[in-house]
């Protein structure tokens, strides 16, 4: 029998049974619609993670104090005041860093903020003037902090978008004077808004010099004497330069802490960041996959179901076809052709409507106000299509040999 | 042209052997009109099965047009029972779904069939329903779906008809409409038709009666 006979023979007995196919097709097209609704989303975190983070600055280095240890509690990594302005200063040192490209320290603290008769709580960062370009935050309007500022131990301040609203509502903040923990800063300038993420909003902060933030809002010393930071940012030329840049760093650090053991900071990069990032979403995102995959299962055992009651409804039929003639391989093809057709279809349209929820999806806050990104992979389209056809075939496969291995008299007799 | 040689079908019904057919041995030459009778379990509907290449034998013989298919497989069955042999049943056998026209181009769906419209509208004709080509065997009466079983039976020119109980399920005037369509097939056309009933009255068209009881032939006026 030709194919496009055997074909349009499977259409026809499926489309007598309508109701009962665009059932057994609503499985297979919730399956892979899951998959691809899912997987899109997944993806769309993923990516809009990763980007956030390099919208931070690209091949960086970051370095923080070790865990401390206080009155017989450990305080955990970070908490230590061991890395000092000085320590960031001589990471610039180029005989025994040579690889380093930039250097900028930061200082963070909370502070409740005023100007006239608004007022917010928010982060105060204290950084130095390479900030600005070590880790991306150009300012939109004014002028970022000069190094005459941090000498001088300035009361300036430059604002996070979100702070910039708050604070001022739509009229301009540059020129203006705010209260920083009650003491008069004067607004220089505003950042470019970033957007708000998964990591937390980066336009809600406030940078000032580091000078100031360590003599005028944040009372702690370091044992070592100096100005204390929270961490520093070291930005490498390439990420080619990574690896050395990471040796480099850790040796001026030990070299200057006189570590003989156990270091007192901490370093990771930028990369390792978003693998460790990455690692975590790929979890999430195939774990999201895997359940809807089990859904795809599900439904390709409801094809099998129905392609089951079909051949024991159709006994009679396949009796009189083989008397006219039909071969084994002829009612196998049928009954093959017609579970294929079930599941193909139902992963086409699967696809088509998985890829219009991952589009009505795309932009719109699923989680908190983030405008969720979505991005239909179309190579886990295709693989969708091809599971649910295959599905298709495994689990039509066993009907289809039971209808070919009807022996015409019994099925000419059954009734 | 059909010679069955010593032909014995036994079915296993668990753990008891019956014998359908205990030893038959028959000839049937072309363009004979051969009416086989008997009661039911006389084995005549088992040697109807046998002769129509839907079951093979248990032991003995079977020549169709001098091969011996008594030993073929089933796919080689398949293709004789496509090419030679034509099928009537008592219950018609019509796919509810199809039209008049779709049930008789069946047969030339399997094996090579070209234009099998045509071919189908003409075996339509010949049974007098060429008017009925898209009715569903539900919007025809018995005697017609039984044409169309004809027909269907027809479209691919076999060598040989059997029918199995084709009035069985006819009224009086259905039943002689369809007799004489056989007859007409084998007067005229030299077609070999087997029927297989328990009438006297329908085997009276045929020129050769077989009686069968217990699985073995206890009569047959050729033999005489």
């Amino acid at each position: 029998m030709n194919p496009w006979t055997t074909f349009r023979i499977a259409l026809a007995s499926l489309s007598a049974n309508k109701l009962r196919s665009a059932l057994t097709l609503l499985g297979i097209v919730i399956g892979v619609s899951a998959v691809i609704a899912l997987m899109a989303i997944g993806q769309g975190v993923q990516q809009s993670i990763t980007a956030q983070i390099e919208s931070l600055g690209s091949n960086l280095i970051f370095v923080w104090p070790g865990g401390s240890f206080e009155g017989g509690l450990g305080r955990g990594a970070g908490s230590a005041n061991t890395l000092t302005l000085a320590d960031a200063y001589a990471l610039q040192d180029p005989v025994f860093a040579p690889s380093v490209a930039a250097v900028a320290p930061e200082l963070r603290t909370g502070a409740q903020v005023a100007a006239g008769r608004n007022n917010t709580y928010t982060q105060v960062v204290g950084v130095t003037p390479e900030y600005a370009a070590v880790r991306n935050f150009p300012v939109e309007k004014g002028s970022f902090i000069t190094a005459g500022q941090l000498d001088n131990r300035s009361q300036v301040a430059i604002l996070g978008a979100a702070v910039e609203g708050s604070l001022f509502g739509n009229l301009d903040a540059v020129g203006q004077p705010i209260r920083i923990n009650g003491r008069q800063f004067i607004v220089i300038g505003v950042l470019e808004s970033k957007g708000g993420g998964f990591l937390g909003s980066l336009d809600d902060q406030i940078l000032v010099p580091i000078t100031t933030a360590y003599y005028r809002l944040n009372s702690q010393r370091t044992t070592q004497g100096g100005i204390s930071v929270d961490a520093i940012n070291v930005q490498m030329p390439s990420v080619a330069a990574m690896d050395a840049g990471m040796r480099e760093v850790a040796t001026v650090l030990r070299l200057r802490h006189r570590i003989t053991d156990a270091d007192d900071f901490l370093i990771s990069s930028q990369q390792e960041t978003i693998e460790a990032v990455q690692q975590t979403t790929n979890t999430f995102v195939l774990f999201l996959g895997a359940i809807a995959g089990i859904s795809l299962l599900v439904g390709g055992i409801g094809i099998m179901n129905i392609m089951l009651v079909s051949v024991t409804e159709r006994t009679r039929e396949i009796g009189i076809r083989k008397a006219m003639g039909a071969k084994r391989r002829d009612i196998l093809m049928q009954f093959m052709v017609e579970a294929t057709l079930l599941s193909l279809s139902g992963g086409g349209l699967g696809v088509l409507l998985g890829a219009s929820i991952a589009l009505l999806l795309r932009g719109r806050p699923l989680f908190g106000d983030e405008p969720l990104q979505t991005a239909v992979n179309w190579n886990i389209a295709l693989l969708a299509l091809g599971v649910a056809a295959g599905i298709g075939l495994f689990f039509g496969i066993y009907p289809a040999l039971r209808a070919a291995r009807l022996h015409p008299i019994a099925a000419l007799r059954h009734e | 042209m059909i010679e069955l040689k010593a032909v014995t079908k036994i079915y296993r019904m668990g753990s008891v052997e019956v014998g359908a057919l205990r030893g038959v041995s028959l000839a049937i030459a072309a363009g004979e009109m051969v009416a086989i009778m008997g009661a039911s379990g006389s084995g005549k509907s088992t040697m109807m099965n046998i002769l129509g290449c839907l079951d093979g034998p248990t032991a003995g013989e079977y020549y169709l047009e001098g091969d011996n298919v008594g030993r073929l497989g089933d796919n080689r069955l398949a293709e004789i029972r496509n090419r030679k042999i034509g099928f009537v049943f008592q219950t018609y056998n019509l796919l509810p779904r199809l039209t008049a026209l779709a049930n008789v181009e069946l047969p030339l769906l399997y094996g090579n069939g070209h234009h099998r419209r045509q071919r189908s509208r003409q075996a339509l004709e010949r049974v007098g329903l060429g008017d009925r080509i898209q009715h569903r065997p539900t919007e025809l009466s018995g005697g017609q779906q039984q044409r169309v079983g004809i027909a269907r039976a027809l479209v691919k020119n076999p060598r040989i008809l059997l029918a199995d109980e084709p009035t069985g399920n006819l009224d009086s005037q259905s039943s002689a409409e369809v007799v004489s369509i056989l007859q007409g097939l084998n007067r005229e056309e030299g077609l070999t038709v087997i029927i297989v009933t328990h009438e006297s009255d329908i085997a009276a068209a045929a020129q050769r009666v077989i009686g069968m009881r217990d699985g073995l032939i206890i009569r047959d006026t050729a033999a005489v």
